[in-house]
Formats: structure tokens, C-alpha cells, sequence
């Protein structure tokens, strides 16, 4: 099948929602595609529609009232017929095709099944987010230790509260409302870790007076765990996890200013669940093979270089949301919709937004974006934190690559980034494509300098049959 | 009732929840094991990133279980044989 459109919006999450909304209201037809079972991405990730009452959802949320507003707009154009919102779409692979661009993607609605589907239009918003950064320590591998956005998507998603019992560490506002999501489904959090000191955030008192909402925001979850006696231990960290078959206890230990757990401080907790994270990684496997160009982010990883319009140095093609850097969905939306004004001038459109809009939209990225990098400052990865590593502990879990391995390859080899690591041990090579292990094999062997994502070429895993089928797809019967 | 079978033993579901959420609702918490290590393996990202979460479906193996909605009827085996 082949759906046509001026433009294609790749993700539906903040930013892929407001861009697609933006863009509709300014007279284009949208093809808007997601691998998700409802609209609002990670951030706002909802059941299925008709589950909503089964699986209530609603008090976990923030900014719920742009998500509906957003999702009617989108419902309006969808009945009008000018948007086509593909769900359960799994996009495979972004190609230039004459003056525009071809995406390739599957329907997985019916999984396993699967149905090639062709999308074409001479405009492309790549708005994929991101997905968190894990730093491995010994016994991460272990079942019942998830990352703290895995914890959210069972809770969002499914209604499901993965532990009785509960640790989180790691370093980042995100552990915050997923801390204080598990508390209110009935788990108890027996404490959250940040490694980072909370005086970092002293250093950068601008951005936080600038951004208002993002205290009251902190303010409501701190209220939230102290509610719940959710204790949170800054500047430490879960350097272990133990147990037979499933994590029984963890171990947390306090850090030095540089990360190195500090002697005698090591504790011991009972917990059947361990959430991790360390701020997140862009998902870029889209944008790379496309050429598009990616700048540092500030946060330790390269995303999408973008001019003040959201325009790659790809014609045609946008980026908006985490996949230009990691900032928060306030930032997405308006990235998004930004993307979408550049896409109307580009696309010589009629329906542009009136000027003092987006110029307001403009100064709300600014702000955001000094937010984040600020954020990134305060809550940096510890530069020690391979302290925590045994030779043995896997730092590739798909391969079972150790870090033993993966530090021979660089001291005693040629190995001088994760590109190379994986020729020389398979770090990376496994089922997840270095997506996991990337950032931390990168940390290991180079790093001072920002983590770039390994070019995939094929985006999500995708069947021969649905590869013969690409043929058939191509045939337009639109 | 919504149920799927795992390894032929019947399992309730909210309609609407994936196979991982689904399976760990019942206490789950591995389902495979690693090809090398034999070290088990359940949800560790929850989002299609890590393929920690892999199951077969009705025969198709490779399927990540914290993408696929679950519905009524499916028969999903576990094991070794996802790593492949």
C-alpha cells in the first residue's frame, strides 16, 4: 500500500503531534506515523483508545489538557480525510526519492503479521524522541532490573506496576515522576538514587528562575514522595545488584564529586524491581542514513544539527523534539510545531500561523533549550562510574560482551570508539544494534568526546517476506 | 475473559495491554534465556529498543513482546530459541 501526503510526520509524540496539528490547520495533508497503539509517544503514551477505561491512566500524566487538545485537532483532520494517522506502524527505513522522500514502514497491528506500507511526500519531520541512556554495573542483567522509562511505559501503557518493591537510581529529573507513578499504584519506593548533588543546580539559577513551571512541577512530585516517605539519596548511586535468577537486593553506595563510590558507604536493600537511567540517548537511526548532519547536544550524545526553523541540512527534511537534544515535551510541542511553519513556507503554503505566535513559540525554545542544557550540566555522568565495573559485569547484554573484553580491545588495541569495540568483541552486534550498549562502550574507550549513534540502515527488525513484499507496496492504490 | 496461552498455560489480560505488560501483571519476570550465557531475560526498556523482551507468536519467533497488543487466542512459546 502507499499512502501520498506533502508531508510525513515520523513519531507521534509531542512533537510529531503538534508539528502534524500545525501543519493541518495550515491547509496540508499529513500522513502522521507511529509504532505505538495511540497517539502521544512516550511522554504521553495511552492504551488503545477503546482500553481507557479499563486501564485508567489519567492521574499519571502531565500537560493532559495540550495532549487532548492536540488529539482533537488531529481527530478533526483525520474525519476530514487530510490526515492519515497510521498506528502500529513500525518505519524501517527513510530513503530520498526524487525531490522528496520515501518511508518505508510496516503494519504490525495484527502482529505477527506483517504489511509493507509506502509513504511519499516531498516534506519529512523525523520526530523519533529518545530512549534512556543506561550505564551497566554489575547484575544490571539480571530480570526484574528495567529502565526507569520501561517502569513508566508498563504503568502509562498497561496499568501495571512492575514491583512490590522498589529501588531507582540513576541521575535526572525523570526518575522523579516515575518514583512518584509507582508510589501511587501501590509500590513501595524504597529509595531513589541520584547520583548528582543537588547544589549543581546552584550553579544555574537563571534557568531555573526563567522556567517557573518546571519548579512547580518538581515541587508536586517532591510533595507526591514525601507523601509516600519515599526517601531520595542524592549524590548516590546503585553500583550492584544481586540474586538468583531476579534481583533480590541492590546495592547503593555514596559518591565522591568525580563518581567513585566512597568507602564504607556501601548499603544493602531489598527490592524484587530496580529502575535505572541515566537522561536519555536520541534515536536518530532515521535521520543518520539520510545525511544528516548532528551536533554535540551538550548532554554527552551528538542529535540532529537544526537551523531556528527545525530544517536539517537535508532538504526537506525536519527534525523536531529529543531527537535534536533532550528537553522535555514542553520543548517538543513547540519544536514541532515550529517544524511545521518552516514546512508551510518551504511547501509555499497558505496557512501560516500569525507572526507573533511564533514568535512566541521561538522564545519558549529558547528558554527550554537553556533548561536542558543547564539540566545536562547538573546531572552529568559521573565521570568515574566504570569504578562500579567488575571485568566480568556484561556490558553488551545482547552479546554478552564484558567489560573486561571491551576494555582489553581499547588498551591493548586499536579500539578508539564503539565502532571499532564492536568489530573486535561484538559489543553491539547482538539483537538491539548497540542501541543499549552504545553510549556506555563509547563512554569506556572515548569520553571526552559526545556519543554519535552507529549508522543502521534498517531502522526496526523486518522479515524477508515483508522485504518481497516492497514490490507489491510500491504499486500506488491511493 | 481475554486470555492467551504461554507455553499452553492460560493467561488473563486487560484488553488493551501489550504481551509484556501482560505477562508481568502475572508475576513474570523472565522468559528466555541468553544463546551464550543461558542467562534469563524479561522486559528491560518496556519500548522496543533493547529486544530483552523477545517471545514467538503463533510460530513467528523474534517478537517483541513489549510492542504486540495482546488479543485473545494468541499462543506464545517462550525459550531459548528467541536468541537465534
Amino acid at each position: 500500500m502507499t499512502e501520498s501526503g506533502d508531508f510525513v510526520v515520523v513519531g507521534a509524540g509531542p512533537a510529531g503531534m503538534a508539528a502534524a496539528a500545525t501543519a493541518l490547520d495550515g491547509g496540508l495533508r499529513v500522513v502522521l506515523v507511529d509504532s505505538g497503539a495511540a497517539l502521544g509517544g512516550q511522554f504521553w503514551r495511552h492504551p488503545p483508545r477503546q482500553a481507557r477505561q479499563a486501564i485508567p491512566t489519567a492521574d499519571l500524566h502531565h500537560g493532559l489538557r495540550e495532549y487532548r487538545a492536540l488529539c482533537a485537532t488531529l481527530s478533526a483532520h483525520a474525519r476530514t480525510g487530510r490526515l492519515t494517522l497510521l498506528l502500529n506502524h513500525h518505519v524501517w527505513s527513510a530513503v530520498r526519492e526524487g525531490e522528496g522522500f520515501a518511508v518505508h514502514a510496516v503494519d504490525r497491528s495484527r502482529a505477527p503479521e506483517e504489511t509493507p506500507v509506502v509513504l511519499r511526500a516531498p516534506a519529512l519531520l523525523v520526530a523519533t524522541g529518545a530512549y534512556d541512556r543506561q550505564l551497566p554495573f554489575p547484575g544490571w542483567d539480571l530480570p526484574g532490573v528495567l529502565t526507569i522509562g520501561g517502569l513508566q511505559a508498563l504503568l502509562k501503557g498497561g496499568g501495571v506496576a512492575a514491583g512490590r518493591r522498589v529501588v531507582l537510581g540513576g541521575t535526572g529529573p525523570f526518575l522523579l515522576p516515575v518514583a512518584a507513578a509507582l508510589a501511587a499504584r501501590g509500590a513501595e519506593v524504597a529509595a531513589v538514587c541520584e547520583a548528582a548533588a543537588p547544589s549543581a543546580w546552584l550553579r544555574h539559577p537563571v534557568p531555573l528562575l526563567r522556567n517557573p513551571a518546571k519548579w512547580a512541577e518538581g515541587a508536586r512530585y517532591a510533595g507526591t514522595l514525601a507523601r509516600h516517605r519515599v526517601p531520595v539519596r542524592t549524590r548516590t548511586a546503585i553500583v550492584g545488584a544481586e540474586g538468583d535468577g531476579r534481583v533480590a537486593v541492590v546495592r547503593v553506595a555514596s559518591l565522591d564529586a568525580d563518581g567513585t563510590p566512597l568507602p564504607g558507604t556501601e548499603r544493602r536493600i531489598e527490592a524484587d524491581t530496580v529502575g535505572v537511567g541515566w537522561g536519555f540517548a536520541p534515536q536518530l537511526d532515521l535521520l543518520v542514513p539520510l545525511g544528516c548532519t548532528l551536533a554535540d547536544a551538550g548532554d554527552g550524545t551528538m542529535a540532529a544539527a537544526v537551523d531556528d526553523g527545525q530544517r536539517t541540512d537535508v532538504p526537506g527534511l525536519y527534525a523536531a523534539g529529543e531527537t535534536c537534544g533532550v528537553g522535555g515535551a514542553a520543548l517538543a510541542v513547540n519544536e514541532g510545531a515550529i517544524a511545521a511553519v518552516s514546512v508551510l513556507t518551504d511547501l509555499r503554503a497558505s496557512g501560516l500561523p500569525n507572526v507573533r505566535r511564533l514568535a512566541a513559540k521561538r522564545a519558549a525554545v529558547a528558554r527550554h533549550r537553556v533548561f536542558a542544557r543547564a539540566m545536562a550540566q547538573a546531572h552529568p555522568l559521573p565521570p568515574a562510574w566504570s569504578a562500579w565495573l567488575t571485568d566480568d559485569t556484561l556490558v553488551c547484554r545482547c552479546e554478552e560482551v564484558t567489560a573486561g573484553a571491551v576494555r582489553a580491545a581499547h588498551a591493548d588495541g586499536p579500539a578508539s570508539d564503539h565502532r571499532q569495540v564492536k568489530q573486535l568483541t561484538r559489543a553491539g552486534m547482538g539483537w538491539c544494534q548497540g542501541r543499549m550498549c552504545g553510549p556506555a562502550v563509547h563512554c569506556l574507550v572515548a569520553r571526552d568526546q559526545p556519543y554519535a549513534s552507529a549508522e543502521r540502515l534498517i531502522a526496526t527488525p523486518i522479515t524477508l517476506g515483508g522485504l518481497a513484499g516492497l514490490d507489491e507496496s510500491t504499486t500506488d492504490h491511493t | 475473559m481475554s486470555e492467551f496461552t504461554v507455553d499452553g498455560e492460560l493467561l488473563p489480560f486487560v484488553p488493551g495491554q501489550t504481551l509484556a505488560a501482560a505477562l508481568v501483571a502475572s508475576g513474570r519476570v523472565a522468559w528466555r534465556v541468553t544463546r551464550l550465557g543461558q542467562r534469563p531475560r524479561g522486559v528491560f526498556c518496556g519500548i522496543g529498543v533493547c529486544f530483552d523482551c523477545l517471545v514467538t507468536i503463533d510460530g513467528q519467533g523474534g517478537q517483541r513482546a513489549c510492542l504486540v497488543q495482546a488479543r485473545t487466542g494468541m499462543a506464545i512459546t517462550t525459550g531459548e530459541g528467541d536468541d537465534d
